[in-house]
């Protein structure tokens, strides 16, 4: 019943053919369209300039105080493209065949495809717009190399690309708004999705700063609201990421795809206390540079200077010679935890191990190292106290990217007609893994050069105007929404939410997070739902619905989380294989790596939302491979 | 990781953009110095929640410094006396024992305060809206390589690209202009050569709009460079006003 809708012909071909048939809207009628786009990270803010430069009317949403704010913001490390600028044998076909490995053959080829080949006009279009990438002295743009990958394919601004690519896009979405073209409406959460006639016609959306619910109604909605990472409570996902405005649209019917596909980042600062708020990634181009290692004696609590080279364990270099460090995310963190429980992790707790620049540095030189790392460096120094020049880091796995989201076909479209989602949102091109450098492709690829191809087919073959926002379906989902809000409030118990999130948090960490067993599993799935039950009869939400009131919009996202957290737990059971980010003890290799069921298991999982208290429906779309060969994942 | 330390906390509580605020008095127990400054104000906010009482309004987002989100005057300096960090990134362990800490919302005619130490920064966005991109549609790209850029070149372009909108060059301003935050735009975009078409036009158009949002003039007090947490350097300033002195007296831009 899933139609992925992915287009005939050779791969190679198969955008061009899709975008041939695709239906026009003519620009004289495209102002007679509303398009609603949540979120303005990467997808959202790309998409919502691109649709507007083309004449569509759009309205875009944001949580934050400023579109400018989106987590997209914070990603270091870079975004590939297929350029070949190295020449050192990259190709549009070389990138879709690592990353669509890199994800453990657990994503569509043609949308894998797609992406590579629309990798280079992302750099094109981002130079254009100013964005400040690292140059070569003869000012043509430089590349590194990353995760993943044997070729040096991944352009780079400081430690900043996620910010600089986001500036883009926001100058973009701002001159969009200056023609008049969008309309920006920023502190403003989806709280529900608004289906009529079995078409996305709106959303609610409370207004953060009055506390008013507020209905608007479009010709379509794109839902850009990224991943969900935060239903661990720690993660390097920024405070207010949540699985609020996907989780209702799943409410509504919109398919959730793969939710056990969550990437754990091998590189981030460990945890220091239980007042942590969240984890700070370092980022993965550091493993360029920078030597994983811990001692070979278990307990060895010796300073890392102190350690002579023999008796270090370089363990990453030692299984994986061709990878060395910079295997896949997946493969990195996996093994820091193997040698943290054989007692041989670092630091206070014994759970860290150190990514060492003394062997760079004296190579390349200080100033050299500061010039690529200079910013991570400082930011390790202030949150730690500890000089990285000096002494090693200390870094410890975290979850960090979610591979998982709503489903959608080749045209980026969900189960329900007139929604689409984009970027981190939707589940489609990374599989069960997603490599380093991809995600900002991902997202500017929809939004950028994806959605204002394919959402002008439907809205054409939809024609223009939208429903009026006096739709019994609004009045029923403002009461909806109206009476969660004020159960929430009138709770008045004994918890905090942060102190509910926490141990959910700690059940997903436990239970559903690096190395996943049936028995942890099951576990989680029985403390989900109690816990749940805990948070409805006894949190404390203080203040007023009509208000600023930031702990009422946390409960909200939390008491989603506490519902999501379980579909995940139950994908994860239902996935009988490892592959990529999901990993089950039970399905290992005789080296420890992710051993699939190609047979049984290439498939899409989609869960469909079959009312309160009902069991989900799992549906399958069959992943197909035309074009490559399903391999064990090898990086020796 | 030294012991832990008990603070006394003035915190500004503003029930709404025109309501009076006042300071409010709060202690914070039992903080770790490997705290953040957020860290420690979620814990003074656990408390008040189990209180009964309306926890302490306060943006924040990454908590890595990046998105711009938090910012605080603490014991009158914008973001704290730490150069170069943002209140995320402050950790307690620049504090000790006993210390009493003022915490105030950023102060300008230009940012209402929301809620406690919570603004409204929207007139820089209104700036940025105003000229603060290049004018290119998706789709209209020549090959990124076309156009050689030098790296020093790019390298300064990036230093001011650093912005992350916080608002603490307004905030630490004795006459809370926006000019270090327009003007790094300016110069990013004036720098490199993709930005010239452009470069008149937009910093009259920037520098027109900071003025109708109720922002001061730079009276090069320098008091934004030493706040900025991405130390940005008032040289973009001074590029600045040579592009708008060029734009006024070299273009036909009005």
């Amino acid at each position: 019943m899933l139609q992925s809708n992915v287009p005939s012909g050779p791969l190679a071909d198969k955008w061009t053919n899709r975008k041939n048939e695709l239906l026009l809207v003519n620009p004289a009628n495209r102002r007679k369209y509303t398009v609603l786009v949540v979120g303005t990270g990467l997808a959202g803010a790309s998409a919502a300039a691109a649709l507007g430069e083309q004449g569509y009317n759009v309205k875009s949403f944001c949580i934050s105080d400023s579109p400018r704010r989106a987590h997209s913001i914070a990603a270091q490390g870079g975004i590939n493209a297929a350029k070949n600028y190295t020449n050192d044998g990259d190709s549009v076909f070389r990138l879709f065949y690592d990353t669509i490995k890199g994800g453990d053959f657990r994503a569509r080829e043609a949308n894998v495809f797609r992406l590579a080949e629309i990798s280079n006009l992302i750099i094109d279009h981002c130079v254009a717009q100013g964005i400040p990438f690292a140059r070569e002295y003869g000012g043509l743009l430089a590349n590194r190399s990353f995760g993943g990958a044997q070729v040096s394919r991944t352009f780079y601004a400081r430690g900043q690309t996620g910010q600089q690519l986001l500036l883009g896009a926001y100058g973009a979405l701002l001159r969009q708004a200056a023609a008049g073209r969008v309309t920006l409406l920023p502190r403003r959460e989806m709280l529900d999705l608004i289906v009529a006639d079995g078409r996305a016609c709106g959303i609610l959306a409370r207004n953060l700063v009055t506390g008013a619910l507020e209905s608007y109604a479009g010709d379509a909605v794109l839902l850009c609201t990224g991943g969900y990472g935060n239903a661990y409570y720690l993660s390097t996902n920024a405070m207010n990421s949540n699985v609020t405005a996907a989780w209702r649209c799943y409410k509504r019917g919109a398919f959730f795809a793969n939710p056990c596909f969550t990437q754990i980042h091998p590189t981030c600062i460990p945890v220091s206390g239980h007042y942590q708020s969240k984890l700070t990634l370092m980022s993965e181009s550091l493993r360029n540079d920078g030597r994983v290692w811990v001692p070979k004696k278990p307990g060895d609590d010796r300073p890392p200077r102190l350690i002579p080279e023999d008796e270090r364990d370089y363990y990453l270099e030692r299984k994986y010679p061709s990878f060395g460090n910079l295997v896949p995310r997946d493969v990195a963190s996996r093994n820091a935890k193997a040698v943290c429980d054989e007692g041989r992790g670092v630091g206070p707790t014994g759970r860290a191990v150190y990514l060492d620049f003394a062997d760079a540095i004296a190579r390349d030189g200080k100033a050299a190292i500061e010039k690529k790392y200079g910013n991570l460096f400082a930011m390790y120094e202030k949150i730690t106290a500890q000089n990285p020049y000096e002494t090693p880091m200390m870094i410890y796995p975290a979850i960090h990217y979610t591979m998982g989201g709503l489903w959608v076909d080749y045209n980026l479209m969900t189960t329900i007609p007139g929604l689409f989602a984009l970027g981190e949102a939707n589940f489609s091109d990374h599989g069960a893994n997603r490599l380093g450098a991809s995600a900002l492709m991902q997202g500017l690829a929809d939004g950028y050069f994806i959605i204002p191809y394919t959402l002008p087919d439907y809205l054409a073959q939809k024609g223009p105007g939208t429903v009026s926002t006096d739709h019994p379906a609004f009045k029923e989902a403002r009461e909806k929404v109206e009476q969660d809000v004020g159960a929430l409030l009138s709770i008045k118990g004994e918890r905090t939410v942060d102190d509910i999130h926490r141990e959910l948090g700690r059940i997903m960490w436990e239970y559903c997070g690096m190395s996943r067993n049936d028995e942890g599993l099951k576990t989680a799935l029985e403390q989900i739902p109690k816990l749940r039950e805990e948070f409805w009869q006894n949190v404390r939400v203080p203040g007023k619905a009509a208000d600023f009131n930031q702990a009422l919009e946390k409960a909200g996202r939390v008491a989603d989380f506490l519902e999501f957290g379980e579909l995940l737990a139950k994908d994860a059971l239902a996935r009988r294989e490892s592959c990529g980010g999901h990993f089950n003890e039970a399905f290992q290799t005789e080296e420890n790596e992710a051993l699939r069921d190609d047979e049984n298991f290439c498939h899409v999982a989609a869960w469909e939302y079959r009312g309160e208290g009902e069991e989900p429906g799992r549906h399958e779309e069959p992943l197909v491979f035309e074009n490559v060969h399903l391999t064990q994942r090898s990086y020796k | 990781m030294t012991g832990t330390m008990n603070l006394t906390l003035l915190v500004w509580r503003q029930a709404g953009t025109s309501d009076k605020g006042r300071l409010v008095s709060y202690e914070a127990r039992d903080i770790s110095p490997d705290m953040s400054f957020l860290e420690m104000l979620d814990v003074v906010n656990e408390g008040l929640t189990q209180k009964g009482e309306e926890p302490i309004a306060f943006d924040h987002d990454c908590r890595e410094g990046i998105c711009g989100m938090c910012g605080a005057v603490v014991n009158g300096r914008a973001h704290g006396a730490e150069k170069g960090t943002t209140l995320c990134q402050l950790h307690m362990r620049h504090f000790s024992d006993g210390d009493v800490i003022y915490i105030e919302p950023w102060r300008s005619r230009a940012f209402p305060v929301v809620k406690d130490l919570v603004v409204d920064r929207s007139a820089l966005d209104r700036i940025f809206m105003a000229g603060g991109y290049i004018s290119v549609n998706t789709g209209q790209a020549p090959e990124a390589n076309t156009i050689p850029v030098p790296p020093e070149k790019a390298e300064t372009a990036m230093d001011a690209a650093a912005c992350i909108g916080c608002g603490a060059c307004v905030a630490a301003c004795p006459n809370a202009s926006a000019m270090l935050f327009v003007c790094a735009k300016v110069s990013q975009l004036a720098i490199l050569p993709q930005g010239r078409p452009e470069a008149a036009r937009r910093v009259l158009a920037m520098i027109r709009k900071m003025d109708e949002e109720k922002f001061g003039n730079c009276g090069n007090e320098r008091e934004c460079e030493a706040e900025c947490p991405k130390e940005i350097s008032i040289s973009h300033i001074a590029r600045a006003n040579r592009e708008y002195i060029k734009a006024v007296l070299g273009s036909r831009e009005k």
